[in-house]
């Protein structure tokens, strides 16, 4: 009676738990943790599944034993109970036998974890800082930096439009790397913690302000993979994704090149006069992705959490005021300091439209020069 | 002791109304406003629940905007661990350990009334920070620095509040740890001791260990924002990790605190329905008392990828992997308690036995979460949201609910009805794992927790925990419905109430006096 009610309890689980796979078949649906593609991840994929199968036969014991029992011993069979308790010898058994299964799981997780932290000759290292709400890289030595921030438009987000095949897992400016290198990752953050994960790449490291963290990876395959911000971040924690493309050597060498010579024609232009035009139509740009987020695409903040820039003091009030609040920030509000984030031509451009837009119309041009001067 | 032997029946009379629950100072009482207190919080934090559900029902933001809905996955964990989960079972230990020990009551009754008085206070401050200027708190409940300090005007309440909840905490601990060491009957030496009243007394010593150490973590939050201090902050020379360090330093053993109760109540609620002793008594006892111990050295396994030495994370990783082995103790022992009993299935039986299963699930991924390698992919991702709910809903508060059920009957004097009750254990359990299970495919896929929404890979999985959470959600109506109606009427309870119980709450009418025991039974 009673297990018939279970089997009809479980048809109803499993074939409800089926309805709903099937009504969204279109997603594609992963079950287990990810191989990825480095030595890392490999190591965690294998200990992962050693735990998992340690635990399901321990879960078939024990549950086995509690099914056999809730079947066999119950009063309504006649079943009488035993009087046995309290018995040292089983106490021993079922402490020592978990304690060395434990041993058996703790070496090849001791292993891999030395493996993962093992700080080994980098062929490549790149500075990640994390801001609220878009990643900065910064590779080292090559004098090649840049921001990344998701490039989901937001009618996506609302619901307005189709969403693409990467819906909230793309960037403007994706991280690229070169594959069978070695590269060290030095992890840091410009406000809040972070923390910076691509699940193929096997590996987490939280981005917080006054530390520097490291983690590696060695990519053994070609292709671009994706993650996102691991740790709460406020507001638009979900909305910071991290794509990271594998190339060979030669093609990442190309894109190297290509970085370089971009930002050589952009400090080249940042010493001549940018007209208003120019200026407000690349501010435009600059606030949707950086400014935006808070301060909102109108002007008029969040009340009481992010301030209206329409008709701030601050936006209509002296230049160099102004200039300083964006290069330097608010220290202790969420309002970071952009310098390290912004070249001149985009902190001029964005400072000019936030000047003159949303009805501020103070009619002030900020040039790249003045924001040199004020650094 | 004396004050039990003067009490005479004109004690009996007590104040009516309002002002009777205001004043009281009788353990029952306060324990009910505990349990309707917990009760109420448990509807206000599932709703927020819900709401969360509703939001990652599907792919886009369709119903709040992410900012707010911060503030739902935080005041949610904040109000089910301070609000709900804490408050029942202090509620549970206020009815149940005076009856349990042969008293007539709590040792310190003032302290008992305000120390439950301090809760709405606290509640109200709490959910009133939904209506500030810059909403309620949206950084998490573990309150991290620097991002908890961008909290509008409701940071002060915050820590006003968590302030106010360690209060009433630490009062109720003090509170339960001198009646238990007082005022048992004589005969009844500390090993006699029911498991409920022993791990309420391990927890207790535990919520005063850690309870002050939040507190301090959080004035120093509040110093951090409003007097120039630096504690926290990186610029002025402090660490941000560091309050990771004394928060989890509270925060394990506070997980402790919220199960510890309840393997005390599924040890006394499967040997009555196995109708044979439980296995090993002492040797749950010093699982327990292992289990409490190790708590306070296993922090750090929640901070893996901070970035600590190598040596702190083996350290941090053993010490972890170590708590399977008196866990694995108790859950053995309570098999080996249902083995070769003579069983009966009636609801507080269902729910302990689900307990078992289902926090074993729990404790599983928990030992998958120990090993630091593969905690770098689970850690905050939704397998660790899949973990510790598991630990938490049909863990503590399906011992919760198992325990309502079995005592309820005692303290009412009416039955509750049978079948609604199996009703509303059939339907948790199936909307419970429904709701959580699909949650460890996401998380080992690679979706975060706390975000508002997600790639459209994630999809599938979130409809089904939604419908899971929404079902669940509404089952919870039943509960309330099940309650009202026994503590209304139904048939009488006899004193014994069930076959098989053992110990001397059942010696009491059912419902039981007033005072307790206004004469010390003799235990043997
Ligand atoms: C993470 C959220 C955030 C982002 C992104 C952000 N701000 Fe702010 N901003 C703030 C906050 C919060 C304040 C108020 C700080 C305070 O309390 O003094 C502020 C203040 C300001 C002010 C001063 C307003 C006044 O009236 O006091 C200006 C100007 C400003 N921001 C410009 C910018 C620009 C330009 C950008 C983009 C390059 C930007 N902000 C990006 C959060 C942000
Ligand atoms: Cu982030």
């Amino acid at each position: 009676m009673f297990v018939s009610k279970i089997k009809r309890l479980l048809t109803a689980v499993v074939g409800f738990v089926l309805l709903f796979s099937v009504g969204g078949a279109s997603a594609d649906y992963v079950l287990n943790l990810r191989q990825g593609v480095t030595p890392i991840s490999h190591d965690a994929y294998d200990l992962h599944m050693f735990v998992f199968k340690i635990c399901v036969s321990i879960a078939v014991v024990v549950f086995g034993a509690m099914f056999i029992s809730i079947l066999k011993h119950r009063k309504s069979k006649g079943a009488v109970p035993a009087q046995f308790h309290e018995s040292t010898t089983v106490e021993i058994i079922w402490t020592v036998v978990p304690f060395l299964i434990l041993i058996a799981m703790a070496i090849p997780a001791t292993k891999a974890l030395v493996v993962a932290e093992k700080p080994g000759q980098p062929d490549l290292e790149i500075k990640v800082t994390g801001y609220q709400w878009k990643w900065g890289y910064e590779y080292l030595g090559e004098n090649v930096s840049f921001i990344s921030a998701l490039s989901t438009p937001t009618a996506q987000i609302y619901n307005k439009q189709p969403k693409g095949p990467n819906y909230l897992l793309e960037v403007d400016h994706p991280l690229v790397v070169p594959v069978h290198k070695r590269v060290r990752m030095m992890i840091t953050a410009g406000d809040v913690i972070h923390s910076w994960w691509v699940p193929d790449l096997g590996m987490k490291k939280d981005a917080i302000p006054g530390y520097i963290n490291e983690m590696w990876f060695n990519i053994e395959k070609e292709g671009t993979y994706r993650g996102q911000c691991a740790e709460l971040c406020g507001k638009d924690h979900g909305f910071m994704p991290i794509v990271v493309i594998a190339k060979n050597e030669a093609d990442y060498r190309k894109w190297l090149a290509e970085q370089k010579s971009k930002k050589a024609a952009d400090s080249a232009s940042a010493d001549r006069d940018w007209s208003m035009d120019e200026l407000k139509m690349r501010g435009k740009k600059v606030f949707a992705s950086n400014c935006a987020a808070c301060h909102q695409a109108s002007g008029m903040g969040v009340p009481g959490v992010f301030p209206a820039l329409k008709g701030s003091s601050v936006a209509t009030g002296p230049k160099i005021a102004h200039i300083n609040t964006v290069l330097h920030g608010r220290p202790g509000t969420a309002m970071s300091a952009f310098a390290k984030q912004l070249n001149d031509i985009d902190l001029a451009a964005v400072i000019t439209y936030e000047r003159n837009a949303w009805g501020n119309n103070t009619g002030d041009l900020v040039q790249p020069s003045e924001i040199k001067a004020a650094r | 002791m004396s004050t039990a032997t003067t009490h005479d029946a004109h004690h009996e009379e007590h104040p009516k109304g309002l002002l009777r629950w205001v004043f009281t100072t009788n353990h029952k009482d306060i324990g009910t406003l505990y349990l309707i207190f917990a009760l109420t919080m448990f509807f206000i934090g599932g709703a927020m629940a819900m709401v969360i559900r509703a939001e990652l029902f599907q792919p886009g933001l369709q119903f709040v905007n992410p900012q707010f809905f911060n503030s739902m996955t935080t005041m949610h964990a904040l109000i089910m661990v301070f609000g709900a989960v804490m408050p029942a079972f202090v509620g549970l230990a206020n009815w149940l350990i005076p009856m349990m020990i042969g008293a007539p009551d709590m040792a310190l009754p003032r302290m008992n009334n305000w120390s439950f008085w301090i809760l709405p206070f606290a509640g109200t401050m709490l959910i009133g920070t939904l209506f500030m200027q810059g909403g309620a708190p949206a950084g998490g409940w573990t309150m991290y620095p620097p991002l908890v300090l961008q909290t509008g005007n409701a940071f002060p309440f915050l820590i006003f509040s968590v302030h106010l909840l360690g209060i009433s905490s630490i009062m109720g601990a003090i509170n339960i740890i001198v009646t238990i060491m007082n005022m048992r009957a004589p005969g009844m030496t500390m090993m006699k001791m029911p498991l409920f009243v022993w791990t309420w007394l391990i927890t207790a010593y535990l919520l005063i260990a850690v309870m002050p150490v939040l507190a301090g973590a959080v004035t120093m939050l509040l110093t951090d924002r409003f007097f120039g201090t630096s504690f926290f902050n990186a610029a002025g020379g402090g660490d941000p990790v560091l309050f990771q360090h004394i928060f989890w330093f509270f925060g394990h053993p506070e997980v402790y605190i919220m199960i510890l109760p309840a393997f005390g109540i599924v040890s006394a609620i499967i040997p009555t329905f196995a109708r044979k002793r439980l296995f090993g008594y002492s040797s749950m006892v010093y699982a327990t008392a292992s289990i409490a111990f190790l708590s306070f050295l296993v922090w750090a396994h929640h901070m893996f990828t901070v970035g600590m030495p190598l040596t702190g994370e083996l350290f941090f990783m053993y010490a972890t992997m170590l708590i399977a082995v008196p866990t694995g103790v108790k859950v053995f022992n309570w098999v080996a308690t249902m083995w070769k009993g003579s069983m009966t299935f009636e609801t507080p039986m269902l729910f302990s036995i689900a307990f078992v299963m289902l926090f074993t699930i729990g404790g599983f991924s928990g030992l998958m979460m120990s090993m630091a390698p593969v905690d770098f992919q689970y850690h905050d991702t939704y397998f660790i949201v899949a973990h510790f709910h598991y630990v938490l809903v049909p863990g503590a508060v399906f011992a919760i609910f198992a325990a309502v059920y079995y005592w309820l009957p005692k303290w009412t004097g009416n039955m509750y009805d049978e079948k609604l009750g199996k009703l509303h254990f059939w339907l948790s359990t199936i909307f419970v794992n429904v709701l959580f299970f699909p949650q460890h495919f996401l998380g080992l896929a690679g979706m975060p927790r706390r975000i508002p929404d997600y790639s459209t890979q994630f999809a599938g999985f979130n409809e089904i925990s939604s419908i899971g959470g929404f079902a669940f959600g509404l089952t919870q109506l039943l509960f309330l419905y099940i309650l009202i109606k026994t503590v209304r009427g139904g048939s009488k309870a006899t004193d014994q109430v069930w076959e098989g119980a053992e110990g001397l709450e059942w010696t009491l009418s059912s419902p039981p006096p007033y005072h307790s025991f206004t004469v010390a039974p003799e235990v043997k």
